[in-house]
């Protein structure tokens, strides 16, 4: 069962992975071309010569975003449902749909939003070529972090939620998920690298587009994984009665 | 105020019955091991670290890495 979920995971993440791609190609494509001319500008300027290009600009708008958010999709699917094959059964009553759109919107305020708010998505030019290591291995630490925080929250909201009932468990489970958040956030190194004359309204759509990306793959796969997974676990438990 | 909350989410009839945990370990080895392995090349490969020399992977999937929200560059 849990193999099945797990490809029935995968595929709804690349399949939710084409629609976000449609999204980024029409609101993410044009504030990347806005600040690769902004980067050409300064170094044309500078008298540098241009960047040769390796890829073509339209290939990696086009085949290269697609391969990169269906790769993005496919491993967030299976993160997703080996999750959800985790949760199932074991959070509450929720009946498979219900738990994948919950799951959906806690994965996307753990891997995505969270992280976000302390290193939000920047685009070209934004971000000194010297500082990559630094900001990666931070970027990646924050998602663990953030995991920690979620597990730490969910786990603590289980035990709150017997003592002080539903709504008042829950409630305080997410003021403690808030605090332990802002404590984490607080840790690690502020980076702050936007060129000074960088334009501001490239650098906020560009975000918008880049968080509108991820809501759309959430949302989306949540909404397919729902289905797909109550009909193998549907099928299962048929089996089950008929052999039983 | 006990049944409003409950008739206003979709629940199953009884609790469904769950995944037993040493059917579900194998396959969430095999599965986080894939997905951090399809993470790496979408969003740090031939940028902080680089197994596959060149630029070629990085700028193929240029657009999404900065789009997804890795760093990039």
């Amino acid at each position: 069962m849990a193999g099945r979920l797990l490809a029935r995971g995968m595929i709804a993440g690349v399949l939710a992975a084409c629609l976000a791609f449609v999204f980024a190609r029409v609101f993410g494509e044009p504030q990347v071309d806005l600040a690769i001319a902004f980067e050409a500008a300064r170094n044309a300027a500078a008298g540098m010569a241009p960047e040769p290009e390796i890829v073509s600009r339209s290939m990696q708008a086009s085949f290269g975003l697609l391969t990169a958010a269906v790769m993005y999709g496919a491993a967030y699917g299976g993160v997703f449902a080996i999750v959800f094959a985790l949760a199932y059964g074991r959070v509450g009553r929720l009946s498979a749909r219900a738990l994948a759109l919950l799951l959906a919107g806690a994965g996307f305020l753990t891997f995505v939003l969270i992280p976000d708010l302390k290193y939000p998505p920047n685009p070209p030019s934004v971000g000194l070529p010297a500082t990559i290591g630094l900001r990666t291995a931070t970027y990646f630490e924050m998602i663990v972090l953030s995991v920690c925080v979620m597990a730490v929250s969910v786990l603590a909201g289980q035990r709150l939620v017997q003592q002080l009932g539903r709504w008042n468990g829950i409630v305080c489970a997410a003021g403690l998920f808030v605090v332990l958040t802002a404590l984490v956030q607080c840790g690690l190194p502020d980076i702050s690298e936007v060129p000074e004359d960088f334009p501001a309204v490239v650098l906020w759509r560009f975000r918008e587009a880049a968080i509108g990306m991820q809501i759309v793959l959430w949302g989306a796969l949540g909404l397919i994984f729902g289905p797909l997974a109550e009909t193998a676990l549907a099928s299962s438990g048929s089996r089950r009665h008929r052999l039983g | 105020m006990n049944y409003s909350f409950s008739h206003s989410i979709p629940v199953a009839p009884a609790r469904p019955d769950a995944i037993p945990l040493r059917a579900l370990v194998p396959w969430a080895v095999f599965g986080l091991i894939l997905s951090a392995l399809l993470l790496y090349f979408v969003g740090a490969e031939q940028g902080a670290v680089s197994l596959v020399s060149g630029h070629a992977v990085h700028e193929f999937v240029h657009d999404g890495r900065h789009l997804l929200g890795f760093p990039c560059h």
